[in-house]
């Protein structure tokens, strides 16, 4: 059972909230309290626009445990407009080919339940191709 | 004992809270994928049925009424420009939320930002319980206990393998953000509720699949409750159905609310804009409610708008709602429902049934 760890991670798991760096400006995904270009202290929330582009990407498929029936699917490695690269899996594609420098947008979805159908469900952000409008 | 036959309509009293009230911002969700009618006669009839609906909007694995709830929140609060914890109320109507026990509310109020100064509960009426959340909502702030409540309408709507329903039910829905109305793009002037017990449609606890009481879901359960809450709030406020640009109703096909429409004296050219369902089908709690944004995405400040939704069980909320100057600068900040719509990829049966988890796994 992971529920403390699921708990713990749920604002930047829902949200995307990070950290913005207070004396460089720097924003930072995930939050670790510690500006990794200046080595100062970062503790204030940021909330990320969501907006990104694909960096990389690589087709499952099979999933890992709590995975399986998602598959296959595929898992990208995002660089968000304000700079921080996060590891997300990518939704809603229908037909889209995925290629490198594609523009997406977060979403909140189920990541997957913790052990069977009885456990709870696991939100978290995901990628999509941006909608348009 | 007097007989109480079509209860007394006259005089009724609408509700109208003291405070004005509006909607400050809206927001739609429709999921990816369609189903379209012609797969599911396939599977069922040798493809030798008609379906009450063009095709139907189908949620993906990794979806369900918490996520599709948060995008159409995120939707509403970029309408409406307001921070999140200005909130004092998300309320969620569906009919399947994704626990049994644990609120939906709670889950969207994490995501959106709105923790943890504010009420959260899940409502559940059937297909009416998004606007028995918005009732509730324009009761909070029309009280003046808040200045801002969330009422949602969503659903993944399940249909038995083969059933009629199946061509229908579908995944979707809308949130509304209620506050003051001189801050709205959208005056609420009235409501009034027209309720009874019907026994139409039903699930049971820990059923997967609902049951409908097949003479009961027409004239003496949709049509009856639609058109007494449609009609006396228009008596009340005096007004007929000239007096509205447009009119929207809960829609489980395309011909029942066409008729509604028709009943209540709305022409086809009032009712055509908000009626999704031939291209999305039936999204329950959601139905009426995103037929809603489709109006409001195109309203011009002025015009008024009649919705009546419907929830089996049975009763009706009807709304008048009057355009403020406000919607047309609000309209392009979040995804269009027409957007929403075009985004498409059809789908076989084989799909949907493994989206849905119609396959045993185990
Ligand atoms: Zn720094």
């Amino acid at each position: 059972m992971e529920i403390p760890r699921h708990w713990r991670l749920k604002q930047q798991r829902y949200a995307l909230v990070g950290e913005v760096c207070p004396h460089c400006d720097a924003k930072i995904f995930p939050p670790r309290d510690v500006c990794p270009e200046c080595g100062g202290e970062a503790r204030e929330a940021y909330n990320f626009s969501g907006k990104g582009e694909v960096y990389s990407f690589t087709r499952m498929g099979e999933g890992p445990a709590g995975f399986e029936e998602q598959a296959p699917y595929t898992v990208a490695l995002v660089k968000l407009a304000e700079g921080p690269v996060v590891t997300a899996q990518l939704t809603d594609l229908g037909d889209t080919k995925v290629e490198i420098g594609m523009p997406v947008e977060m979403v909140t979805r189920r990541i997957r339940q913790d052990g069977d159908e009885r456990g709870m469900i696991v939100y978290g952000y995901k990628f999509r191709p941006v909608m348009q409008g | 004992m007097k007989k109480n036959e079509g209860h007394e309509q006259t005089g009724i009293k609408p509700l109208i809270p003291d405070r004005k009230v509006g909607i400050i911002g809206y927001g739609a969700y429709v999921p990816r994928y369609r189903l379209p009618g012609t797969e599911v006669a396939r599977i069922w009839t040798d493809g030798t049925s008609g379906s009450p609906v063009k095709e139907k909007a189908v949620a993906g694995l990794d979806e369900d009424v918490a996520t599709m709830s948060i995008e159409a929140a995120r939707n509403a609060l970029a309408r409406a420009g307001i921070a999140a914890n200005e909130l004092r109320a998300v309320w969620v109507g569906s009919e399947s939320h994704p626990y049994a026990v644990k609120p939906t509310g709670t889950i969207v109020a994490e995501a959106i930002g709105a923790v943890p100064s504010i009420q959260a509960a899940d409502f559940q009426f059937a297909c009416k319980a998004g606007t028995e959340a918005i009732v509730a909502a324009i009761a909070l702030v029309g009280s003046n206990m808040a200045d801002y409540a969330m009422g949602i309408g969503m659903d993944i709507a399940q249909g038995r393998p083969g059933d009629s329903l199946e061509y229908t039910a579908s995944s979707g829905g809308a949130a509304y953000i209620l506050g003051p109305a001189e801050k709205s793009l959208a005056e609420i002037e009235a409501v009034y509720s027209y309720v009874t017990d019907t026994p139409d449609f039903w699930r049971r606890q820990e059923q997967k699949y609902p049951e409908h009481g097949q003479r009961f879901t027409g004239e003496p359960a949709y049509f009856k409750h639609i058109t007494e809450a449609g009609k006396a709030l228009m008596d009340a406020l005096k007004m007929k159905p000239e007096d509205f640009a447009y009119g929207v109703f809960h829609q489980p096909n395309t011909k029942f609310p066409q008729r509604a429409g028709s009943l209540l004296g709305f022409k086809p050219e009032q009712t055509a804009v908000g009626l999704l369902s031939p291209v999305i089908g039936n999204t329950y709690a959601g139905a009426s409610i995103i037929g809603l944004t489709a109006i409001l995405d195109q309203a011009k400040p002025g015009e008024r708008i009649l919705l009546v939704s419907y929830g089996s069980g049975a009763g009706s909320d009807a709304f008048v709602i009057k355009v403020t100057e406000a919607i047309t600068e609000r309209q392009k900040l979040a995804t269009l429902t027409a957007d929403y719509i075009q985004r498409r990829t059809e789908i076989d049966y084989a799909t949907y049934a493994r989206y849905r988890g119609k396959l045993a796994m185990k």
